[in-house]
């Protein structure tokens, strides 16, 4: 069990014929983590004990004939995501001393389905970057390259997939943080439709925008992971109550007839030519499969990242107000009064990046500024959502690219918030309408992958996971491998 | 210079539903610190609200008991702010749309005049929790078992012109809420309780002058008592050529002044926004309809009935319709008597109210219930002990808790109807006071009255007064 794992699908199917057990499975994958821990700084906490004990009641649940299809499936969490009596981080030292006193809904969705965690995924901190550089517990490197970034929020997702020392984990995705790592680290990464999946227990950032999500090595690991974590909460005033279909039983559905829209706007100046050239195959080979394409603009979409930097800081300002060292997480050494307690707490506990997006948020909602900024955002909102409702009456699903450009070096754009923030340029639109977006792996550029973006209507996830299917099936990027980690 | 009072009020009235706002903890007041305050209430990370559709229910009550508008669309947003009592750092609360918009309520002044005032809005809500000083020496503790609890927040026009006006307001809305069975009124224990928005300016003026907002107000008397200090203290200000500044205030009881707790410069900015956690909060005609169908009848409503079946004078309705309870008591009464409601209301709001007051007790734990006061007023109407007998009878009723016939008969009290048994008395005081007898028959039509009071001496105050009368007239004239 020491080779490259393969898919969820075929660890499942080893684990039904017996071909193993759970905890020889997540054995095997705990020695993987070690082995990678010390280049790829995946992992924040990894929970072997709890791990090998789930294993075990995975096993004997599978030998007393109560085996669902994911049991003794390992996976990891993003460290997003509240587990109860286990460190919740979320890659800020403001929770560096956090366990969760709870599980967060999704957690106890797919482990009610049998999965067995094997830790908490590094990320950057709060999910606010697009590098994972911004994690109070180090950077996460990129398995194809490990001077480069694996990309972000959810960075430890992207390369613990990439590397095979996770068959799958847990992402989430406010402005493209599950869909920039999938694609800037070769992996399948969907963000389902905002009300989907139970926000319950995922620690918020910009909470109209965040939605939890999956990143795995294939489309049908997608599709097989997405059902347990999917579904109406009802501690979730947000989520949707409308039934979860089973996302495999469409899989290998046809693609005759389907129209695909390419975005005018995806394919800007911004775009890097050998990337747009990978993209412009892959939509070759739907060609093939009986896909049509036919362009498409959706003209308000350059206002996205201007319109996200407004939305997202005003609600993580307001969303990160809670951690004032009072109740919970780091408090300052011996405060003098109470401003001291929240001025020095607040200091010591939060990044730059964090306090940058704090700093924003706080204004864009002041007095004075809040219509200049705040409503106006929300106002080009509703035409960026117009725009894609349009688009959607001409086309099935949006194709482009996931990112402009493969994975850039550690430290390269460090210094350069706007150009970070471009790296979303293609993805925050998806989060703004609420739509589910993907990200499958469709070649290299310079050694380093490239994702391709599909961007569906509401609720479209069986449609778009089947589409992405196909192509895997047509393909294996997805399988590919870096070799460090062969 | 004349003055004239500009008072607003802000009245906020905790809703009496069982679980709080937007998490499932109980609301009782009164347990161990925290232990009504689970993870949404503590502002954990990840956790989120859900609004409780009772509170949801309630308000909508009150809007249309106010006959205010029913927003379709309200949306909750986040007030922003730091306080170690306040989890999230944040309070939900209603701000640019919310739940009731445009409603009134008709106060009755001491003048008997009634003065209609205008209610702007009234939003939903989350409590903060407490922070306690007391017996923690350089530390604060906190409490979060009110945090979350539903308030309404009921926000007047600017309407009232004194104190009183503003006491009566509140003590009508006050009366209203408990009727509609959406908050307890409990005062002490922080349940209503008002902020006081003051100004003063030259009478005739139709501009406002400069406020002062008063926070939290949490008696009639307190209310009264601020308001009053506060307008003296403006118009001190301004007549001593002084500005009043816009600012918050507090009000110390002990002290009987209000002092300054922030200007408008050190005023927070919430930073309002529409909270992402919650949808918008949606409500359709059916939904109104259901909750209109279920809506008990209100004070004044209520009042109108008493004056149109009861005879009962404006005054004496309003007194009775104060709270549902009275009302309700009453009614009992009267139905129980069968006749004379006005001798009813009388003995309600006289001799029982008087006896509940000393005792400081609510009408629904008055040691004489509706049944008991009954007997004794129809022991009245059918002329078995007089009005004057039936006080004593009310008075060991009280204290014995036995009923007004069980005191008649044990103290004997019965009237004298028996025409023999008063004759007879009459002819004794005639024969005991000859001169009296002779200076009545010669034209001394006063020495009446001493006649009765002789003959009732005589009969221990039992004699029928009414037999009385048309007996002693007949014997005196010879």
């Amino acid at each position: 069990m020491s080779a490259p794992a393969p898919t969820v699908a075929a660890l499942a199917r080893g684990l039904a014929e017996g071909a193993f057990s759970s905890v020889e499975l997540t054995r095997a994958y705990l020695e993987r983590i070690a082995a990678a821990q010390p280049s790829l700084n995946a992992f924040i906490t990894v929970t072997g004990e709890s791990a090998l004990k789930a294993a075990a009641e995975a096993d004997a649940a599978r030998a007393a004939g109560r085996a669902g299809r994911l049991t003794g499936v390992p996976i990891g969490h993003k460290d997003i995501f509240c587990t109860e009596g286990v460190l919740t981080t979320c890659g800020s030292k403001m929770l560096g001393n956090f366990v969760s006193p709870y599980d967060a809904t999704i957690v106890s969705g797919l482990r009610a389905a049998g999965t067995v965690m094997l830790g908490k995924l590094n990320m950057d901190e709060f999910a606010m970057g697009s590098s994972n550089e911004t994690s109070h517990f180090g950077p996460v490197r990129n398995p194809w390259d490990t001077q480069m970034v694996p990309g972000g929020s959810s960075g430890g997702s992207a390369a613990s997939v990439a590397a095979r020392i996770v068959p799958a984990a847990t992402a989430t995705d406010t402005g493209g943080s599950i869909r920039q790592p999938a694609a800037l680290c070769g992996v399948t990464g969907i963000k389902p439709t905002y009300g989907r999946c139970s926000r319950y227990g995922m620690i918020a950032f910009a909470s109209s925008l965040d939605q939890a999500g999956l990143i795995t090595v294939s489309a049908e690991d997608a599709a097989l992971l997405l059902g347990p974590m999917s579904g109406f909460d009802p501690r979730d005033s947000t989520s949707v109550d409308s039934p979860v279909p089973d996302y495999t039983a469409t899989l290998g559905d046809s693609l005759q007839g389907l129209t695909i829209g390419l975005v005018r706007e995806f394919f800007d100046k911004g775009l890097d030519a050998a990337c747009e050239q990978r993209i412009r195959d892959a939509i070759a080979v739907y060609e093939k499969l009986g896909a049509k394409v036919r362009e498409v603009s959706c003209p308000n979409l350059p206002l996205s990242v201007p319109t996200y930097y407004v939305v997202a800081p005003a609600e993580c300002s307001s969303n990160l107000a809670r951690f004032d060292g009072v109740r919970f997480g780091h408090r300052c050494d011996s405060p003098k009064n109470l401003l001291d307690l929240y001025c020095r707490s607040r200091g010591e506990g939060f990044g730059a990046e964090v306090k940058r997006r704090i700093m924003t948020g706080t204004y864009v909602l002041s007095a004075g500024y809040y219509d200049a900024y705040y409503l106006k955002a929300q106002r080009v909102r509703q035409l960026i959502s117009a725009d894609f409702a349009r688009a959607f009456k001409e086309c099935d699903l949006l194709f482009g690219p996931t990112t402009p450009t493969p994975a850039f070096r550690i430290g390269a754009k460090c210094d350069d918030p706007i150009t970070m923030y471009l790296n979303d340029i293609y993805t925050i639109g998806a989060n703004l309408a609420g739509l589910p977006g993907m990200s499958i792996p469709c070649g290299f550029v310079d050694g380093l992958p490239i994702g391709l973006q599909i961007v569906g209507p509401h609720f479209s996830e069986a449609r778009m996971l089947n589409v992405a299917h196909r192509y895997q099936q047509e393909t294996d990027w997805h399988l590919k491998t870096p070799s460090a980690f062969a | 210079m004349e003055w004239e009072t500009v008072i607003g009020l802000e009245i906020h009235a905790q809703l009496a539903t069982r679980s709080k706002i937007f998490s499932g903890s109980a609301t009782a007041y009164g347990a161990e610190p925290n232990t009504q305050a689970n993870l949404v209430d503590l502002g954990y990370p990840g956790v989120l609200p859900v609004l409780n559709g009772e509170a949801v229910r309630m308000a909508v009550r009150f809007g249309l008991a106010i006959g205010a508008r029913i927003a379709p669309h309200s949306v909750f947003a986040r007030k922003n702010y730091f306080y170690p009592d306040l989890p999230k750092g944040y309070q939900i609360s209603q701000y640019e749309l919310p739940v009731v918009a445009q409603g009134s309520l008709d106060v009755v002044l001491d003048d008997g005049t009634r003065k209609r005032v205008g209610i702007t809005r009234a939003h939903l809500e989350e409590d903060a929790g407490k922070s306690l000083h007391e017996g923690m020496p350089g530390m604060s503790g906190i409490d979060l078992n009110r945090a979350g609890t539903p308030l309404i927040e009921i926000v007047s026009e600017p309407d009232m012109r004194s104190a009183k006006e503003a006491v009566a307001y509140m003590k009508k809305v006050h009366t209203l809420v408990r009727y509609l069975d959406i908050c307890d009124g409990n005062m002490q224990e922080g349940s209503f309780r008002c902020d006081a928005n003051v100004s003063v300016r030259p009478k005739g003026s139709d501009k406002f002058g400069t406020r002062a907002e008063i926070k939290n107000l949490n008696s009639f008397r307190f209310v009264e008592k601020a308001i009053n200090y506060e307008v003296e203290r403006q118009i001190e200000l301004l007549e001593s050529g002084g500005k009043v500044v816009q600012e918050t205030r507090l009000y110390d009881p002990d002290k009987g002044e209000t002092r300054s707790m922030r200007s408008k410069e050190e005023a927070n900015d919430y930073r309002y926004f529409p909270d992402p956690d919650l949808l918008p909060l949606v409500i359709d005609d059916a939904f109104v309809a259901t909750i209109k169908a279920s809506l008990p009848e209100l004070p004044d409503e209520k009042a109108a009935r008493f004056v149109r079946d009861y005879g009962l004078s404006e005054y004496d309705a309003g007194v009775l319709t104060a709270s549902r309870e009275l009302g309700a008591f009453y009614e009992d009464v009267v139905r129980r008597v069968g006749r004379d409601p006005k001798l009813c209301a009388n003995w309600v709001m006289g001799d029982l109210a008087a006896f509940l007051n000393k005792d400081n007790l609510e009408i629904n734990d008055s040691k004489v219930d509706a049944e008991a006061l009954a007997g004794l007023v129809t022991r009245i109407v059918d002329a078995t002990i007089s009005g004057k007998i039936a006080k004593d009878v009310f008075e060991a009723m009280w204290a014995s808790g036995e009923s007004a016939d069980a005191i008649i008969e044990q103290k004997g009290l019965r009237q004298i109807t028996d025409t023999g048994a008063i004759e007879q008395a009459i002819d004794e005081v005639m024969a005991k006071n000859p001169g009296q007898l002779a200076d009545y028959r010669s034209g001394k039509d006063k020495l009446f009255g001493f006649f009765v009071g002789q003959v009732m001496k005589a009969t221990g105050g039992k004699a029928n007064p009414a037999q009385l009368n048309d007996l002693l007239r007949k014997k005196l004239s010879g």
